[in-house]
């Protein structure tokens, strides 16, 4: 066991990838130098420059390339420097990752990693800040996995490595530096899909994933020690596909369901979840299904006075616990 | 170039193989024709022609190994398809939606080829995005040290996305094994290429990218293959990509949903119909005696009976059952990488 941060938590998940199968590449913007965030730090010295591989600043044709490389016995990860930069992909991700298998009545399949920072809380203005796991969990055909703890990161991104289909892998990159955890030595996957009951409760059902997993855990801790409200906490880890089964027994056992997510609130996966809730576990619930989410503003401004108002926190969630609790 | 018994020596063409690129032409051009009219009939929803373009695709896909070197192929290229060994029944089993069509099993619109063991890969309908898929295949084939080259078809529509321009980039800074081709007919739809580029031939534009680019004739199957020849060279001995700009002409409107009346004169579309690239190497084969009326009449007769046969029995062949639908949107049978 050896205390891990988030990025070298991914960083070890890739590298030993990559010793095990040498089918596995990374290739993206500034990889070879070992990345803005330093995922791949000393992969070149180990691996090679083809192996990890410097590519032209052009996000459709990294993601392009990905998929054809796969399509000839090469499973690439693809890095975008920022989720937000992702967007000139969009048609390589929607029009051809998701659908290649589909369209080609399952003759051809695209086993892609596409990783990718996302997330806010860095100042990091509207460029550098974007949650898009809402587009993608979309997309049938598509894996969407939020991470934001190391230990987390390190299986969930093994398990995409290895997923024979196309998977969107998104870091929050707070949680990058943000805590150590104790990570195993040998060699571990979470499957994808598999939800995590973060803290055991029996007042309300709390949803999320990303870092609101975090806040909600303390807003969760604050309550328990000041209003002795009870609160499950449960981290889907993947958004596409999700775990319906641990979220709808959790809320057929409290009777309410918070669901708490970074992105603005329009249209954002927990509106998915919400109605999931509403439709199927209605007999149970003994209380409105609520979201607490970002305002529909372009998330978010570089200010911290300004990002901070806009930011879900755990002040936020526990007066937001507090008023479904007294419901 | 001129078609003579010299210049087809240079190409190491033997009589067979020339029969077959005109076979091939005229199958291609019979299973489009085909088409048109059994949507015409009301027995499909839509069709897209590859008539006119039959010399650029037959010239190109017959200096590749089938099942060994990848095509990532567009919509016009019936011929293509056929060349590499795609069958009629297996092309109309596309228009029909059949249960069985290899391309998507009824789920692609017709025209979009695909067939795993001759490596033409699946592609969709937005323009050029199978173009990054083959800069990959060939980057794969490098990081491998494989004996492969990949070949991206397109329209000169397509040479105005990002995706052509950033895989024109990608392919040059890795020297990748590969080759466009340009099927150059001089619209995007309906917007004649004045309207799309503000230079007369896109193979300038490769030297940008720091390889060659060629513009030729694309209704003389002879002087594409020629050049084919010469980049398919080039790819595999590790030199790098060329871009082949083949100048041809849409004989039909661009889908069974166009009336192409409204953007091209019919003088012009008549004056291209003069340089019908199948008329065109019919008469030189004739020249060069490889050809008779009587052998012609024969190869004629067996296209249209392979496509009447192909027709009737695709007809009778079964449709997807409704619920397989919901199948193939992930990998199924818990396959895996690990």
């Amino acid at each position: 066991m050896a205390e891990k941060n988030m990025v070298e938590a991914i960083h070890d998940a890739m590298f030993e990838e990559m010793k095990r199968d040498d089918r596995i590449i990374v290739m993206g913007e500034d990889v070879g130098e070992g990345g803005v965030f330093r995922a791949t730090d000393g992969f070149v010295a180990e691996f090679g420059e083809e192996r990890c591989m410097d590519t032209p600043l052009a996000e459709s044709c990294i993601v392009g390339a990905a998929i054809g490389a796969s399509l000839n016995g090469i499973i690439p990860i693809a890095e975008i420097q920022f989720a937000d930069f992702s967007h000139p992909a969009f048609d390589q991700l929607v029009s051809e990752a998701a659908r290649l298998h589909y369209r080609s009545n399952g003759t051809w399949s695209c086993p892609i990693v596409v990783r990718t920072p996302y997330g806010s809380g860095i100042h990091g203005g509207p460029y550098h800040s974007q949650s898009i796991e809402a587009f993608y969990a979309h997309v049938p055909g598509l894996k969407v996995i939020c991470v934001a703890s190391p230990y987390d990161a390190k299986g969930l991104l093994k398990s995409a490595i290895r997923d024979p289909n196309p998977v969107v892998f998104l870091e929050h990159k707070k949680a990058y530096r943000a805590f150590r955890q104790e990570i195993p030595d040998g060699d571990y996957t979470i499957p994808i899909g598999q939800a995590e009951t973060k803290r055991e409760g029996s007042d309300i059902s709390l949803i999320t994933y990303g870092m609101m997993t975090h806040h909600s855990l303390k807003a969760a801790e604050t309550l328990e020690q000041e209003d002795g409200t009870s609160v499950e906490v449960i981290d889907l880890r993947t958004v596409s596909p999700w775990d319906k089964e641990r979220v709808l027994g959790s809320v057929k056992k409290t009777g309410k369901a918070l669901i708490v997510y970074e992105d603005n609130i329009t249209g954002g996966f927990g509106a998915e979840v919400a109605a999931t809730i509403a439709q199927d576990a209605f007999d149970y619930l003994d209380g409105p299904v609520t979201r607490v989410a970002s305002p529909d503003v372009p998330i978010s401004p570089y200010s911290g006075i300004l990002e901070e108002y806009i930011l879900p926190n755990p002040e936020k969630i526990a007066e937001a616990i507090r008023k479904l609790a007294a419901y | 170039m001129a078609i003579t018994k010299e210049a087809i020596k240079t190409f190491g063409l033997t009589e067979e193989q020339l029969l077959e690129m005109h076979y091939k032409m005229l199958l291609a051009r019979a299973v489009s024709v085909r088409q048109r009219v059994l949507q015409r009939m009301g027995k499909g929803p839509m069709t897209f022609s590859g008539e006119g373009h039959e010399a650029v695709q037959v010239g190109t896909a017959f200096a590749l190994r089938p099942g060994r070197d990848w095509v990532f192929a567009y919509y016009r290229d019936v011929a293509v398809a056929l060349t590499v060994g795609m069958t009629p029944v297996e092309i109309l089993r596309g228009f029909f939606a059949r249960r069985d069509d290899i391309s998507s099993g009824g789920r692609n619109m017709p025209s979009h080829f695909s067939h795993p063991d001759l490596r033409i890969v699946s592609g969709s309908a937005p323009i050029a995005t199978q173009i990054p898929h083959a800069v990959g295949a060939a980057l794969a084939a490098k990081l491998r040290k494989l004996d492969e080259i990949s070949v991206a078809y397109f329209g000169d529509g397509a040479t105005s996305t990002g995706d052509w321009h950033e895989s024109m980039n990608f392919a040059g800074v890795h020297k990748l094994p590969m080759v466009f081709v340009c099927e150059f007919n001089g619209y995007a739809i309906s917007v004649p290429w004045r309207k799309q580029a503000a230079i007369e031939n896109v193979a300038v534009r490769a030297a940008g990218y720091g390889f060659p680019g060629v513009t030729l004739n694309g209704n003389d199957v002879l002087e594409v293959y020629g050049a084919m020849t010469e980049a398919v060279k080039r790819a595999r001995s590790g030199e790098g990509p060329t871009l082949i700009e083949a100048k041809t002409y849409r004989l039909q409107p661009h889908s069974s949903d166009d009336d192409d009346r409204r953007y091209r004169t019919r003088e012009e579309v008549e004056q291209w119909a003069q340089k019908d690239p199948i008329v065109v190497f019919a008469m030189s084969l004739h020249e060069l005696g490889v050809l008779d009326d009587k052998s012609e009449q024969e190869l004629n007769d067996r296209v249209n009976r392979e496509v009447d046969e192909a027709t009737d029995k695709v007809e009778q062949e079964s449709t997807p059952e409704p619920e397989s639908a919901l199948r193939h949107v992930f990998v199924e049978g818990g396959a895996s990488n690990g």
